[in-house]
């Protein structure tokens, strides 16, 4: 029998078990209180009770059964899994039902499993993290051991094309050669290009808004600056590619420069104006946030507003607007369908943003997309790549976290 | 050394100029995030607008004997290399299924060529000047004209321009975004309620809660490493499904639900839980007859946004495989299909200028869809929400 018609099956007679005891118990808890006997929680308590003694387990057994199945191979055939788990299950009803007693806690057996299974949901996202992290490191683990890491971290020359011939049985594969330094490059360059445009217009829009702006205006601009962030990055990536890109080319041109219709700033500068939000909004929240008090004294002491604003405000909610920015840094690192499509292919080590050159995400993407045996060195070489990425945002977003808890206990503010 | 008053109020004079320029660069910053935005909306209408009209012909349709061998027979000559290629290749076929039309002859719209669509509105095309002549002839007829592009939102991708169309996307974006809710909604809610309701305040809390902040920040295209070594190398959930690009999507939205969630518990005032408690409520029923309905407007408004968040995503997805070409609107869970983002990213790799429309037109579908999502969340804020 096919495993999905199993799964099936299983759910199936399984929701039939629950609403037998359901009804079972419910039946018996009635005629328990109809005898006159006091009992410690409602039918319906002791119905659900046996509810999950029945269903609990046997999903239980299940789930940890065909996880075993997975890890070691079929050694175990489904249909007794199956079996074992109707089993189970059947067991749990007639437990559950003999649970139908006055003396017994049903309510509170009932919570203390909607406890668990609350703690249980709380965990997944412990798995989620564990999961990115085991499945990044295993295969890039794999990958080292085909190509040395210092070669990978300090390597000039990123050519993974003939492990491809390799992995089709041609060629030894010696010829491929994974350096990452070009990637990095490339990816710090259209990161810095960004950040020069997100944090200028980022910081200036937040004082504006904080400062400046009447409250109308500021309840508009907030959430218009959000659309910013909202549009899907494969939009940008298009925007980019399409209209901002040629517009570069003519610029540069018009200057007498040669520019790559691949070039760094197209990507670069759309990167930006996506961040922005993420740099305003978490900006505005830290400079509203600094007491009023100090402002008050400034401007006692015969500061102009805009002397006031440049040094004493910005200097005191530095570390929130560092914070913001690491965020948005950490942010235009991974972002990855802008420059996949709007920056080019090829590694290409240069200080001159209008060439053409490639970043780590584009290479993870161009790795995983191309008809390649999974265990070939440039498959793999992609994990190796994320694992730098993972490690480096990580960095940055537990340093962002790090300066807004210090602001946050300096001027005691709790909303942010 | 001292001043005297005059160089005095000449420097203030300067102090309140240099005061004032800040307000202004500041403002202008805000002016230009803005005209980013209204260059950019712009720039995506002018584009994709024209995506909804598309180039028809109208002209006779010979269903002669020959015709249902070679399908150009059933036209006009010169018309043959203006009329799109799947209009002639169906022939043939309608002609062997229906052996009673033979013979007859049909006045009919028929899709025209992309070449020709290009050249209506004006974009750049492979036509001849004698095709060209051709057309405008027949435009001056009233038998060339541009009406509203059904197959673009009736049928699914196509490497034939004209033919290419968006609703297969559509209907994966949906299957996904089922999946990627059933799974990240309830989970992340349980998460929640379990950290501000229940969890006490110690060590393993605080890691969930740091590890939920990291989650969020975490670049998306790590989630598909993710999504593929563990759901398709080690789960064997098949390789570009719905049922694959859900999960992974499910878990990047989780922390954003979880976030917006816990929100949503905390500004339920702590009145309304001494109350519950007071007339004898355990934990568990505080929460579920009173914090959570009260809490669920600001739930569910969290929820569509990052829907909406994930519906926009694109590299997870291409890591898992969604990029499929998918010609055929099917509903499966476990089949191939495409997602109206990675169709976008599709097409813009497509050389042919008709696709850059293509392209746009697909981007204004997602973007309508996206705002109408948010809108819709802000008014269920704004119709619920309470100020305690």
């Amino acid at each position: 029998m096919q495993t999905n018609q199993l799964l099936l099956l299983f759910c199936t007679v399984l929701l039939l078990l629950g609403l037998a005891a359901y009804f079972i118990g419910r039946a018996k808890a009635s005629r328990v209180r109809a005898s006159g006997a006091a009992m410690y929680a409602q039918p319906d308590q002791y119905a659900w009770f046996a509810v999950l003694s029945t269903a609990g387990p046997a999903v239980l057994v299940g789930a940890v059964g065909s996880l075993l199945l997975l890890l070691l191979g079929a050694e175990i055939p489904p249909l007794y899994l199956f079996a074992a788990s109707l089993v189970v299950a059947a067991a749990g009803l007639a437990v559950g039902v003999a649970q139908v007693k006055p003396q017994f806690h049903a309510r509170q057996a009932i919570e203390r499993v909607i406890r668990w299974i609350l703690a249980g949901a709380a965990l997944i996202s412990i798995f989620t993290t564990f999961g990115i992290l085991f499945s990044i490191i295993s295969e890039a683990l794999r990958f080292f051991q085909m190509h040395s890491f210092w070669e990978f971290i300090t390597g000039t020359t990123w050519n993974p094309g003939a492990s491809f011939l390799a992995s089709a049985g041609r060629g030894d594969g010696s010829g491929a050669e994974f350096g990452s330094v070009p990637l990095f490059a490339g990816t710090f360059m259209i990161t810095a290009i960004a950040m020069l445009v997100a944090v200028p217009v980022g910081l200036l829009s937040a004082i504006y808004m904080s400062e400046y702006a009447p409250a109308r205006v500021r309840t508009v601009a907030k959430p218009v600056l959000e659309v910013l962030a909202g549009i899907p990055t494969v939009v940008y990536g298009f925007f980019a590619a399409i209209t901002v890109a040629p517009i570069i080319v003519n610029i540069a041109g018009f200057f007498g420069l040669d520019a790559s219709y691949n070039n760094a700033v197209a990507p670069g500068v759309v990167m930006g104006i996506m961040i922005i939000p993420f740099i305003s909004s978490l900006s505005d929240d830290v400079i509203n946030s600094v007491p009023d008090s100090m402002r008050q004294g400034s401007l006692a002491l015969g500061m102009t507003k805009g002397e006031t604003i440049r040094d004493v405000v910005i200097p005191a909610a530095l570390p929130g607007i560092i914070s913001a920015s690491l965020l948005g840094m950490s942010r235009a690192l991974g972002e990855t369908m802008i420059v996949v499509m709007a920056a080019g292919m090829r590694p290409n080590l240069t200080a001159n943003p209008l060439e053409d050159m490639t970043t780590v995400t584009v290479r993870i993407v161009a790795a995983l997309t191309g008809d390649q045996e999974f265990e070939s060195a440039e498959t793999l070489s992609a994990f190796a790549l994320g694992l730098v990425l993972f490690a480096v945002t990580l960095t940055l977003n537990l340093v962002s976290v790090l300066m807004i808890r210090r602001f946050r206990e300096k001027y005691r503010v709790n909303n942010l | 050394m001292s001043h005297t008053f005059d160089e005095i109020s000449q420097q203030l004079k300067r102090r309140h100029r240099k005061s004032a320029r800040l307000k202004w660069v500041s403002m202008g910053a805000l002016g230009l995030a803005g005209l980013f935005l209204v260059l950019f909306f712009a720039d995506m209408l002018s584009k994709g607008l024209p995506a909804f009209q598309q180039a028809y012909i109208n002209t006779e349709i010979r269903y002669s004997e020959e015709a249902s061998r070679d399908g150009r027979q059933a036209f006009d000559e010169d018309l043959i290399p203006l009329i799109s290629r799947t209009e002639v290749r169906v022939i043939p076929l309608q002609l062997r299924n229906n052996p009673e039309l033979i013979g007859t002859s049909e006045q009919r719209w028929m899709l025209a060529n992309s070449e020709v669509d290009q050249y209506l509105k004006g974009h750049r095309n492979r036509l001849s000047d004698q095709e060209k002549a051709e057309i405008e002839e027949r435009v001056a007829a009233g038998q060339v004209d541009l009406r509203f592009n059904k197959t673009f939102f009736g049928s699914g991708d196509s490497k034939i321009a004209e033919n290419a169309g968006i609703l297969s996307a559509v209907v994966g974006t949906v299957m996904t975004m089922i999946v990627t809710l059933l799974i990240a909604f309830p989970i992340g809610v349980m998460t929640a309620i379990y950290l501000e309701e229940f969890a006490p305040d110690n060590r393993f809390t605080q890691a969930i809660e740091i590890n939920i902040n990291n989650l969020a920040a975490i670049p998306s295209i790590l989630f598909g490493l993710l999504g593929l070594a563990i759901f398709i190398n080690f789960f064997g959930v098949p390789r570009s499904s719905p049922l694959a690009g859900g999960m992974t999507l499910a878990l990047m939205t989780l922390p954003v639900i979880i976030i917006s969630t816990r929100t949503a518990l905390r500004s339920v005032p702590d009145s309304i839980r001494h109350a519950a408690f007071g007339v004898g409520c355990s934990r568990w029923q505080v929460v579920r007859d009173h914090v959570l309905p009260l809490a669920m407007p600001g739930i569910m408004t969290g929820s569509i946004i990052g829907l909406a968040q994930a519906m926009g995503e694109t590299a997870p997805l291409i890591i898992v495989g969604m990029v499929a070409f998918i010609p055929d609107v099917g509903a499966s869970f476990t089949n191939a299909a495409t997602v109206m983002p990675a169709q976008i990213f599709t097409w813009s790799g497509e050389p042919e200028q008709a696709f850059v429309e293509k392209t746009a037109g697909g981007i204004l579908v997602l973007l309508t869809i996206l705002i109408s999502l948010n809108a819709f969340a802000v008014v269920l804020r704004k119709k619920f929400e309470r100020r305690w």
